[in-house]
């Protein structure tokens, strides 16, 4: 069974979204982080740029793959998270903790209503 | 019977479905001078016919000039064993192997390939080569605009203006300002270079062929956040402070100076380095060392990804081959020189084209544009116009340098002459006594 947190929602393309007060933490998923296998670059957004929900947030770089990713939430980059550029293996190890790739504020809260809980992003998991 | 791709009806079908009524209209947006004039070919030929002909037309060339010609391209010597060890079977291949890994001895050339483009420039990390200078400049210009997401591109003037050219060409369909200006200090960058500038881009020697230390100039593109671009003449940086020292982030340049013969079209070979947070900014591919499960050493792929394979239509660039056996002879090249050599053909550039301005400016109505340093070009002003003065060398066997009338209005009497470490005194006295007789 796939890993999940329980105070995240999560989106088809396997991204994942908690709320921390003002901003909106953003991460990939236990899932996505095994299927791209070990992971070598992560592209992020400038601090300040404007997404629209679902809108292309960076590109994830593996030794199998290269993947889009995108944000759960309409919003403004706030903070983008710099360790992973000398250790994206961050992501791998701690992908709900640690190895978070944005935080948005200024974001849309109702766009949260489109997104799954944990366990119907497990369900959807496990019929892949 | 003749080959037939299609039929009329497959035409017609393929017509109606664009909307067009016939195979003109299709064609009618290429101006008629540019269309085929005709497909009625000549007869076939025979092998010795064949021969025969491509002998005349080889013939038309212009042979044994004494060549004061550069403006970016340059006659250096080549040491008969770039081409000897270049032309074996196992080398003699324009591209990287699509199973590269299988390909090591290909692959570890590439790799020294981008050693020596990095020690030479003094910046972390080559890429496995582009295809010449001009496109190489571009790719840097793009770089620039996607690491900075800005907008706007600073050109020296005395860039060289065939790779400007090719620049304004490429960037002409895409949202760019591309602002040309002269940038001979970092005083002249005032009320230039500002916040949206994406890519400072200059020239060492510039097209004039003269030295600047451009590392106020780039410190002051730092200062705006805006990448520092640097095109340069590899032979040169034998002797000169490398694009690394005077803080350049992209070096980019023509390596025909590096064992690659003069020739009308190419092949050519762009050379590229970078810093090393540069890197997956780089277009082409980079080649890597290191170890298998045995501890032997092995040559990879290391980043080619981006332009090939899994990100396609992500890819940072248009460019996905190179010029392997092009960078392959400037290894030969590079490493039949080495640290020393390089720096003693450099010196001898530097020498007789010391020598040949002091016999130019000798003579009556000539004077020398620039005061130096140089390297191994100057501009020389003549009494009169220089493009027909040098219509008038070519009959006597000299190629006497480039008018820059042809580039630069209002500079019709200057005339760019290029001394490499091949021309003699007698030849460099021949050129002087030939001017002084038509001036």
């Amino acid at each position: 069974m796939v890993e999940t947190i329980k105070e995240a929602k999560y989106t088809n393309e396997h991204e994942w979204v908690r709320v921390e007060g003002e901003l909106a933490v953003i991460g990939i998923t236990a899932y996505a982080a095994e299927q791209l296998g070990d992971i070598t670059y992560v592209e992020l957004p400038a601090i300040g740029a404007e997404l629209e929900q679902m809108g292309e947030l960076g590109v994830i770089e593996s030794v199998k793959a290269a993947a889009d990713f995108y944000s759960p939430l309409k919003g403004v980059v706030a903070e983008a998270n710099e360790a992973l550029a000398d250790d994206p293996g961050i992501i791998n190890r701690d992908c709900y903790g640690q190895g978070w790739l944005v935080k948005l504020k200024d974001y849309e809260s109702q766009g949260l209503d489109n997104l799954m809980d944990a366990a119907a992003y497990e369900v959807f998991v496990g019929g892949l | 019977m003749d080959f037939m791709p299609h039929t009329d009806q497959d035409r017609r079908a393929m017509l109606a479905e664009i909307g067009l009524g016939s195979l003109a209209e299709l064609f009618e947006s290429i101006p008629p001078g540019l269309r085929a004039r005709s497909w009625d070919l000549a007869p076939g030929l025979s092998e010795p016919e064949v021969s025969r002909r491509l002998q005349e037309l080889a013939g038309l060339n212009a042979r044994g000039l004494t060549c004061f010609l550069g403006a970016g391209f340059y006659d250096h010597f080549i040491p008969a064993a770039v081409d000897a060890l270049l032309s074996r079977g196992e080398f003699y291949t324009a591209y990287t192997p699509y199973q590269a890994e299988t390909s090591q001895g290909t692959l570890q050339s590439i790799y020294e390939y981008q050693t020596a483009i990095c020690r030479l420039t003094g910046l972390e990390a080559a890429n496995a080569s582009l295809y010449d200078g001009g496109t190489a400049l571009f790719e840097a210009a793009m770089m620039a605009v996607r690491r900075t997401r800005r907008r706007k591109l600073l050109v020296g003037a005395s860039v060289n203006p065939i790779y400007r050219a090719m620049l304004r060409t490429y960037t002409a369909n895409l949202d760019l300002e591309v602002v040309e200006a002269e940038v001979l200090d970092r005083g002249s960058l005032d009320g230039l270079i500002d916040d949206k500038t994406a890519g400072l881009i200059l020239q060492n020697p510039d097209f004039f062929g003269r030295v600047h230390d451009l590392g106020p100039c780039f410190a002051k593109a730092a200062e705006h956040k805006a990448l520092a671009i640097m095109s340069c003449y590899p032979l040169a940086l034998g002797l000169f402070k490398s694009p690394g020292e005077m803080g350049a982030d992209i070096a980019l340049g023509e390596g025909q100076s590096l064992g690659l013969p003069l020739s009308f079209g190419g092949p050519y070979l762009g050379f590229m380095a970078v810093k090393k947070d540069l890197i997956r900014a780089m277009p082409g591919r980079v080649v890597g060392r290191t170890v298998d499960g045995q501890g032997r050493v092995g040559y990879c792929l290391t980043l080619q990804t981006r332009e090939q394979h899994i990100r396609r239509e992500k890819a940072t660039s248009n460019i996905c081959t190179n010029q392997a056996l092009c960078a392959l002879a400037a290894l030969i090249y590079l490493s039949l020189l080495g640290e020393t050599g390089l720096k003693e053909v450099a010196e001898l550039n530097l020498a007789k084209a010391a020598y040949a301005r002091q016999r130019l400016a000798a003579l009556p109505g000539l004077r020398l544009v620039d005061e130096g340093p140089w390297f191994n070009e100057f501009r020389v002003e003549l009494p009169q116009e220089a493009e027909p003065i040098v219509a008038r060398l070519l009959e006597k066997g000299l190629a006497a340098g480039l008018p820059l009338g042809r580039y630069y209005p209002g500079q019709e009497r200057n005339l760019l002459v290029a001394v490499t470490e091949k021309r003699t005194r007698a030849e460099i006295d021949r050129l002087a006594e030939a001017l002084e007789a038509l001036s």
